[in-house]
């Protein structure tokens, strides 16, 4: 079927047109059959993008609403666990966010103007800035799965090093003096229901360190930040905040289970952390294809200051990127 | 407004050249960018659904006619089969059936645009419903599912059969389909209304589609999102809706119905559009109250994103939100009133033509009133907790989608069958077995309404264990079934001619009922772009003007009876 | 393909920059150019509230802590929309339909928080007696939830 139709007749409202319309579909190639004027098409092309957006939105709305009622319901594991996040991760990200979706501006702006050569440049340089975000986050998820900060059960599983031996001193704090075969030998082998925090008979899944007294461990760490939550009636940053990406931090984020001060359902941050961070994620991939597919139609210089609509829309599509990542920042890694 | 209809435009160009004969072979229909195409292919793949569901349904009625266990359908085939009927006639035929078949085809018609203000878009919408269709059929091989249409957790997360992820999947994907489609009318409707045609000179089926395409856009990712996050669920336990791990399944309900009830009003409120249209165009009056009808299809749009917790009345919602609930729910029947006010407005002192699109447009006005009356028992909070999943429930929504969407749907294909192939069907049989729909239609669920109201459990396969009640469940049920086999006898009768129409038909004329809206000044079938002419536009719904011509063995519209353009032509009231 | 008498079509309302038809020199045919300084001083001010809101993170302020990092998220986002997105040009629809989708997220933010504020008491602390002597017996060693600390 064709798109442009040869055989569509011309219109016949003489004295219906206004004056400063450009004569369309033979001026304009990319004037597709069913409009009349540019205009008409570029218009309709936003409008449709803004309803796209609208989808976006409530797409992602959900999960906020979602994340909203989950920290409402225990506001103490969002405070504890996202200590676990890197706030300077987080910050560079956001900070890379912006600077891609500042290109992205210019480069509608250069391509409004019909400027190839820097509208390709601000175009690689966005998907740059792509590329350079979903390193940093695939850091970010790398360390956290290493260390077992991941969804569901397996949350509470023992963290094993690659000899399969449990890490279980927080060794920032605590000088291993205990073994820590030891440690897991001293722990329980049940299953906690989280909801009802009835005791599930079946494999060791939570192994979680008696806040009532000493269940073989009680290593220096867990000790000091007790001590400071009393202190100041907060959970200290004794289990590593910001800075936790030294050496030392991995072990301590390695050891969460075995904090002393592990609210029940921590699991459920990171469950939303990962959808959340997650489906963004998956909105980037899509953002850096059709970035690339822009960037290749711009190097063909099919973009001129007459249509440059794709530009623009992918565009918006990117900011809105942009703009959903400058709320998951402060919910995620800001919390105090 | 001074410029009015051309003088008939009457288009000479021969109907061999039409949408359906314009190119030929398989690929140039299931490539075309033409949204009369789309809109066909919809139709035909909509029905084909709405056959499978129904051939479900008599399986499950038949069923019921035994109280206890029966050799032939387990009861693990029974909850497949009343989950498969929900999922494939809500997700496959009622939300994809008037919008994206029937609007898909008329409504460009009706603005006089060439085609949607998306082409590509809208087959690609196409596409996704085949993807999803396709991926309802995996879950079939793949060990279907029990979980009912709404996928309730925490059930949903732990039932064992293997088609739980395939068929979320494939919601996931009809509800982008849906999306597409809401998305590229409202652009249409924003950006390609001909000269002339001012928001309050569209005509109402537009309307209405414009406040579906409203509540598709807002609430279906909604909807998408929630099914993700159940699929991520049922596969990593993350503890969000399942109270196993922690989660909230209330929660999934909030979810789910913030999508689910606007999903009601996505199916009736298109149903209540093509109302609109026949109730006008058969009755051959001004259509009463204009304003009040489509401004009350955006405040029922509106509306239906405030209501969505009566469904939950039951669930463990709070108290204070079921009050919230209960009463914004009442509000709701105000537009839906107005409609129906108005409606009764125009077939007073019209002169009506009981044409098969007009008997399914009363037999609408019949049944939406009882099924819009019922709800208000539902909506009220302590006789819900009474009813609350009895067959009472399961009257009442049968009486809205099926009784209202679904006949104001089929009451529409006959309205644009010959516009949409050219071609009249048999007036006879088209009364006849719209005649059996509606009796065996009541017969069928009005039954319902008294076996709920005693207490009978919805979606249960037997009730022999009730031993009180079993004998009287076990009359009500036999009438029920009886009923639902003489409305497939209607339907089957409807495919038939119409089918017969296809091949032996009589030529259609351009304007067979009398309309004035723009789809009735082309031929048909419409040629491949439509109009030749860009159509000026009068009021849509003034039918002073439109009278039977021989000549043509149909209705044109003639320019000197309109009183608007000729201050001679008699004045006339009533019609 | 013969050429077209284009009409106006009252579906797109004139006025505005986007039915500017200045096909020539450094202009588009269609939409608003906005200029590199605004879109550089848009990053900027984005970039600094960014270091702000880091900032404001370390200072301990209670509650006052998410209700400041989402006042400067929300203005981040607006002027990532209005400058960065064109919507301070753009047809007034187009701002409707964006204002619109964000009200129809705190729509279900806010329903569905009333209904959690109302049921969370139960549903979440649970029976704390029952709790612990169901840990006391099966794990002696494990914290209970009505013992965790709550921050709020």
């Amino acid at each position: 079927m064709t798109a442009i139709d040869s055989k569509s007749p011309g219109h016949d409202h003489a004295g219906a047109h206004t004056a400063g319309h450009a004569p369309a579909h033979g001026q304009y190639p990319f004037l597709a059959h069913h409009f009349e004027t540019p205009a008409q098409q570029f218009d309709s092309a936003k409008l449709g993008m803004w309803l796209f957006l609208v989808t976006e939105v409530l797409f992602f709305g959900a999960l906020f609403a979602m994340y909203a009622i989950m920290r409402y319901r225990e506001p103490e594991v969002f405070s504890f666990a996202s200590h676990y996040l890197s706030t300077n991760m987080g910050a560079v990200n956001t900070g890379v966010l912006i600077l891609s979706s500042l290109t992205m501006a210019m480069g509608v702006h250069f391509a409004q103007r019909g400027k190839k050569g820097p509208l390709v440049t601000c175009l690689i340089l966005t998907l740059l800035g792509a590329v350079g975000f979903l390193v940093i986050k695939f850091f970010e998820y790398d360390h956290k799965i290493r260390a077992n900060l991941v969804w569901g059960p397996g949350f509470y599983e023992p963290v094993k090093d690659a000899n399969g031996n449990i890490i279980g001193a927080p060794s920032a704090h605590a000088d291993a003096a205990q073994p820590p075969a030891a440690v897991a030998s001293a722990m329980p082998a049940v299953r906690i229901d989280p909801l009802i925090g009835k005791a599930l008979p079946g494999e060791a899944s939570v192994v979680r360190p008696s806040a009532r007294g000493p269940a073989g461990i009680a290593p220096a760490a867990a000790v000091d930040a007790t001590a400071a939550m009393q202190a100041d009636g907060h959970v200290a940053d004794g289990h590593g905040a910001e800075g936790e990406h030294g050496a030392g931090g991995h072990d301590a984020d390695k050891a969460h289970v075995f904090d002393p001060n592990l609210p029940k359902m921590t699991h459920r941050f990171f469950a939303i952390y990962y959808c959340m961070t997650g489906l963004h994620g998956i909105h980037v991939v899509i953002g850096m294809f059709l970035i690339g597919w822009l960037t290749i139609r711009a190097m063909r210089g099919e973009f001129t200051s007459n249509y440059y609509t794709p530009v623009d829309l992918v565009g918006l599509y990117w900011h809105i990127v942009d703009l959903i990542w400058i709320f998951l920042f402060p919910l995620f890694y800001l919390i105090h | 407004m001074t410029t009015l209809d051309a003088p008939v435009p009457l288009d000479t160009r021969h109907s061999d050249d039409n949408y359906l004969t314009h190119t030929r072979g398989l690929l140039s229909w299931i490539l075309t960018l033409d949204h009369k195409r789309i809109g066909v292919m919809y139709l035909f793949s909509v029905l084909t659904s709405f056959f499978v569901g129904g051939v479900f349904a008599l399986a499950i009625r038949t069923k019921l006619l035994f109280p206890g266990e029966v050799s032939w359908m387990t009861a693990d085939m029974y909850n497949h089969l009343f989950t498969l009927h929900g999922a494939v006639m809500v997700f496959l035929v009622i939300i994809p059936s008037v919008p994206a078949a029937l609007g898909n085809f008329v409504l460009p018609i009706m603005l006089g645009a060439k085609d949607v203000a998306f082409p590509r878009l809208n087959l690609f919408s196409y596409w996704l419903w085949l993807g999803g269709a396709l991926c309802v059929v995996i879950s079939l091989l793949a060990g279907s599912f029990d979980t009912g249409w709404t996928f309730y957790t925490p059930y949903s997360v732990t039932t064992t059969f293997g088609g739980v992820i395939p068929v979320l999947t494939g919601v996931f994907i009809l509800g982008f389909s849906s999306i597409f489609t809401g998305m590229n009318f409202i652009v249409t409707i924003h950006k390609l209304r001909p000269p002339g045609m001012t928001w309050f000179r569209m005509p109402l089926f537009l309307w209405a589609i414009y406040a579906t395409a409203l509540i598709q856009v807002l609430a279906t990712p909604v909807l998408a999102i929630t099914l993700s996050l159940l699929i991520v669920e049922r596969i990593f336990h993350i503890g969000i809706f399942d109270p196993q791990n922690g989660g909230d399944p209330v929660l999934f309900q909030h979810f789910f119905w913030f999508y689910s009830h606007p999903a009601v009003y996505i199916m009736i409120l298109p149903g209540m559009g093509i109302i609109s249209e026949i109730i006008a165009v058969h009755s051959h009056r001004h259509i009463f109250g204009y304003r009040f009808i489509a401004f009350s299809s955006i405040a029922i749009a509106i509306f239906s994103f405030l209501v969505w917790g009566h469904h939950m009345f039951t669930s463990g919602q709070s108290g204070l939100m079921n009050v919230v609930f209960s009463a914004i729910t009442f509000s709701v029947a105000i537009p839906s009133a107005i409609k129906v006010f108005n409606w009764l407005g125009t077939l007073y002192k019209g002169s009506i033509s009981l044409n098969t699109p007009m008997l399914y447009g009363l037999a609408f006005l019949f049944l939406f009133t009882i099924g819009g009356l019922t709800g208000l028992h539902l909506g009220t909070l302590n006789t819900d907790i009474h009813l609350h999943d009895t067959y009472f429930v399961v009257a009442h929504f049968h009486y809205v989608m099926m009784g209202s969407a679904l006949i104001a749907m089929i009451g529409g294909l006959h309205h644009w069958w010959p516009k949409m192939f050219g071609v009249m069907y048999s007036e006879f049989w088209g009364r006849i077995a719209c005649t059996l729909v509606f009796v065996g239609f009541n017969v069928t669920f009005f039954t319902q309404f008294m076996l709920g109201s005693q207490g009978m459990p919805r979606r249960y396969y037997s009730y022999d264990h009730f031993p009180e009640m079993a004998e009287t469940y076990k009359i009500y049920h036999h009438i029920s079934t009886g009923g639902s086999y003489i409305m497939a006898i209607g339907f089957l009768i409807t495919a038939a001619y119409l089918l017969h129409s296809l091949f032996r038909g009589k030529p259609a004329p351009a304007n067979p009922w009398g309309g004035r809206s723009l789809e009735w000044q082309c031929p048909s079938p419409p040629p491949h772009d439509n109009f030749a002419v860009t159509p000026r536009v009068g009021d849509c719904y003034d039918f002073s003007a439109v009278r039977w011509d021989d000549e043509a063995n149909g209705y044109i519209v003639d320019r000197s009876l309109d009183p608007e353009l000729n201050p001679n032509a008699p004045k006339r009231t009533g019609h | 393909m013969s050429t077209h008498t284009p009409s106006h079509s009252p579906g797109h309302a004139s006025g505005g920059h986007a039915t500017g038809a200045h096909p020539h020199g450094d202009h588009p045919l269609v939409g608003h150019l906005v200029p590199l300084w605004i879109l550089f001083a848009t990053g900027t001010v984005l970039i600094i509230l960014t270091v702000v809101t880091v900032a404001a993170h370390a200072i301990d302020l209670g509650e006052f802590n998410i209700v400041i990092a989402l006042a400067i998220a929300v203005v981040k986002a607006t002027l990532v929309g209005m400058f960065f997105m064109h919507l301070r040009w753009d047809r007034p629809f187009n701002q409707l339909v964006f204002v619109g989708s964000v009200i129809f997220v705190v729509l279900l933010m806010w329903f569905c928080m009333m209904d959690t504020k109302q049921y969370q008491q139960e549903l979440v602390v649970g029976n704390p007696k029952l709790s612990q002597a169901v840990l006391d017996t099966q794990a002696p060693t494990a914290p209970i939830a009505a013992e965790a600390p709550r921050y709020r």
